[in-house]
């Protein structure tokens, strides 16, 4: 085929035209779009997760576990008499389709709120959208804080939540020198940065810090390393298939649970289920719940869960329950902001306004009680570290006493502290939508 | 011996097993690339369902790990062979159309594996003695890397002999170095490509059974693996020899940038210098020949 002049001069003004399109009808202030409530009518929410690709081990459980939860709630009357709506999307493990889906739930279907996203590249992907339509993002999972938005609400652990317990626990309990192994993303960066300051607090000592590529199956060159550093203990933020190839490895390779646990904050049990139970025993997880908490809350939820149509593959783990709680979450905010403003007049920017202080008590809420923080809207929780047994399920050995503050720049004091109109810089000015 | 001479040396070790991880997983590629000319990209959804055979066999049959290994290459080769006389055979002359349609059913050997076994990730059980690791004077290897150097190594023996010590491989070769006069000199050449696609797709069968245990099980775990096998493939040319002197190379540069940098810049490294060495050698270490190319 060759490229001549006519052709590259239509395919210029095309693009040219694509480019300029979208000043043309999209509004420069930001707007809630047309996301209200009538009497009557079903209360739609989106749910925007991937079920097809490489993202779907994690996210196509969150839309399982979000059906679940709205039909509970719709099969105990609904929120306000009315039953709520979810439309499922597949965002097929592509980050330019869960923005397109994103415009398309907010515009189209006009949703009073997303569920959604389990990587944060997802997430910072869609979040100017939802905030230039001023729409309501509920982020169900563990993040690495930095974030100022005046559109977000999270269920799962900060770093300050996730990582600040478990370093100095397993400093105490087998010593000081670490390793860390992470995925090559943002998260796992984040979080190795937040570990770092926990470190040095607990008088610990850094040997080496490792990142393998996203989906990489070959753990090879990082046991050799380990090898040859001797820590006490690793501190992994491997994710995905790849923490599966992670704790295989570690084992073929010789390293024992016993002599060199791994302290993960991601590997809960449906990972200890896909490497086989014996590989995960021994290891530590940090997580807000276990599927072994016992609690007649909890024994409820895993019962209910597995035993429904979406329960189909045998395992409640923390990011599912993160992602129930935070259906609640949302049906408490609505009730409140119905009640004060009455069905019609509610519209995402209330309902996020609602959601602070909102409480998912004891007998809803697996974990126990639960709040968000009215300023910057993550969520209060209690901390658990988990060890792995014989049989895949955690054994809770260590529980924080209270529930900790989520606090998103807990390492970053000098870019300033969230509050819910934007994040306050220390020299005193107000900065909205930080991303 | 200090410290870091044990440790340089079992990178080197490592080295041999990562090569032999790709060998495994380029050689049916090869095989397929060398022969026909067909750019598979079915190849990693191949390696997949080598692993979800085994993992089939194993849950509902009950049958020991090392017996679904054959199992595994006679299942997928038969998938692949089918695909052939459905697909492939009708676009050998249309090698831009079997990049598509070969990637068309990747996606749906994918999709179809979902349905069917849903998408949560499975586990293959292995015996015990695997789990294990050997220390021989301060270097270390996992028994089961050991077993699929060994199997890289039969892999390659069993290819090379089927290729030029039997009649079968004669013909093999006569097509691929010109098809229409082979065929004028009798030999069946859709039978030949037929056979070669299902032997290629028979070793990516295998190299599943094996990544399975080293991996997780998903319908999407090809994807890790082809990339890494064109890579050998195009550096060797699509000789089993350039091939086999790709993946120890890549290997143990592998292994060796790794230890030196880190595992992300040694893969960044490696990239790099298969595309100055493209650059300068386009046809690869050893062209398979032929007046196609």
């Amino acid at each position: 085929m060759s490229w001549t002049r006519r052709k590259f001069l239509k395919g210029s003004a095309f693009a040219t035209g694509a480019l300029a399109a979208p000043s043309i009808w999209i509004p420069s202030a930001r707007e809630s779009w047309g996301a209200t409530l009538s009497e009557g009518e079903p209360i739609k929410v989106g749910l925007l997760f991937s079920l097809t690709g490489s993202l779907a081990v994690p996210e196509e459980d969150s839309t399982l576990v979000l059906q679940y939860a709205f039909d509970e709630i719709n099969a105990n009357g609904g929120i306000n008499g009315t039953p709520v709506e979810p439309i499922i999307i597949d965002a097929k493990s592509d980050f330019s389709v869960y923005t397109e889906k994103a415009r398309e739930l907010i515009l189209r279907e006009k949703v009073i709120a997303i569920f959604g996203c389990y990587t944060s590249a997802s997430r910072k992907a869609i979040l100017p959208t939802v905030m230039q339509r001023d729409n309501l993002l509920f982020y169900p999972t563990c993040y690495e804080g930095a974030e100022c938005t005046q559109n977000t609400v999270c269920t799962g652990p900060l770093a300050n939540q996730h990582s600040k317990d478990l370093i100095p626990f397993m400093v105490e309990n087998f010593g000081k020198r670490v390793f860390f192994v992470g995925s090559n993303y943002v998260w796992p960066k984040e979080s190795n940065k937040n570990a770092k300051v926990w470190l040095e607090n607990a008088g610990g000592e850094l040997l080496g810090e490792e990142y393998v590529p996203l989906g990489s199956p070959e753990f090879g060159p990082v046991l050799n390393k380990i090898r040859s550093a001797e820590p006490d203990f690793i501190f992994s933020t491997v994710v995905g298939a790849s923490d599966i190839a992670f704790h295989r490895q570690f084992r073929q390779a010789g390293f024992s649970a016993e002599d060199m646990p791994i302290a993960s904050l991601t590997t809960g049990e449906i990972e200890t289920k896909a490497m086989g139970a014996e590989n995960g025993a021994g290891h530590f997880l940090s997580a807000p719940y276990f599927q072994a908490l016992e609690n007649p809350t909890n024994q409820k939820f895993v019962e209910g869960f597995l035993s429904s149509p979406y329960g189909k593959n045998g395992v409640t783990h923390y990011n599912m329950e993160e992602t129930y709680t935070s259906a609640y979450v949302f049906k408490n905010a609505l009730e409140k902001a119905i009640a004060d403003h009455g069905v019609s007049e509610v519209t995402s920017r209330l309902l996020r306004d609602a959601c602070a202080g909102v409480r998912v008590s004891a007998d809803v809420s697996p974990e126990g009680e639960i709040w968000v923080d009215e300023k910057n809207f993550n969520t209060w929780l209690v901390p658990k570290i988990g060890q792995c047994q014989s049989d895949g399920s955690f054994k809770i050995v260590k529980q924080a006493e209270e529930h900790v503050a989520p606090d998103p720049y807990s390492i970053y004091p000098d870019i300033g502290t969230c509050t819910a109109d934007g994040l306050l810089t220390p020299d005193g000015t107000l900065r909205e939508d930080v991303i | 011996m200090d410290i870091s001479a044990v440790a340089f040396a079992n990178s080197l070790v490592l080295g041999v097993s990562i090569a032999s991880i790709f060998l495994v997983a380029a050689i049916g590629l090869t095989i397929i690339y060398g022969t026909a000319g067909v750019i598979n990209m079915a190849h990693g959804e191949f390696i997949m369902l080598g692993a979800y055979t085994v993992y089939a066999l194993q849950t509902n049959v009950g049958l020991p790990y090392f017996l679904c290994i054959p199992f595994a290459f006679v299942v997928v080769a038969l998938i692949g062979f089918a695909i052939e006389r459905l697909l492939i055979q009708y676009l050998y002359a249309r090698p831009l159309d079997t990049l598509l349609a070969t990637w068309g059913v990747s996606l749906v050997l994918t999709q179809g594996t979902r349905l069917i076994f849903g998408s949560d990730p499975k586990y293959i059980q292995i015996p015990s003695f695997m789990q294990s690791n050997i220390e021989f004077g301060g270097l270390s290897i996992g028994i089961f890397r050991i077993l699929v150097i060994f199997s890289a190594l039969i892999m390659v023996a069993a290819v090379w002999f089927i290729f030029y010590r039997t009649e079968f491989g004669i013909k093999v070769r006569a097509v691929t170095q010109n098809r229409e006069m082979a065929a004028s000199f009798g030999i069946n050449s859709k039978q030949v490509y037929s056979l070669t696609f299902a032997l290629g797709a028979g070793l990516a069968g295998v190299a599943g059974a094996l990544f399975g245990v080293l991996n997780i099980v998903l319908p999407t775990m090809g994807v890790s693996y082809v990339v890494q096998a064109f890579l050998i493939v195009v550096t060797g040319g699509g000789a089993l020899a350039g091939s086999a002197i790709a993946a120890v190379a890549t290997g143990e540069l592998q292994s060796i940038f790794a230890w030196f940098f880190n595992d992300t810049f040694a893969r960044f490294l490696i990239f790099i210098l298969i595309v100055v060495f493209l650059r300068f050698r386009p046809q690869g270490l050893i062209s398979a020949g032929g007046s196609r190319r």
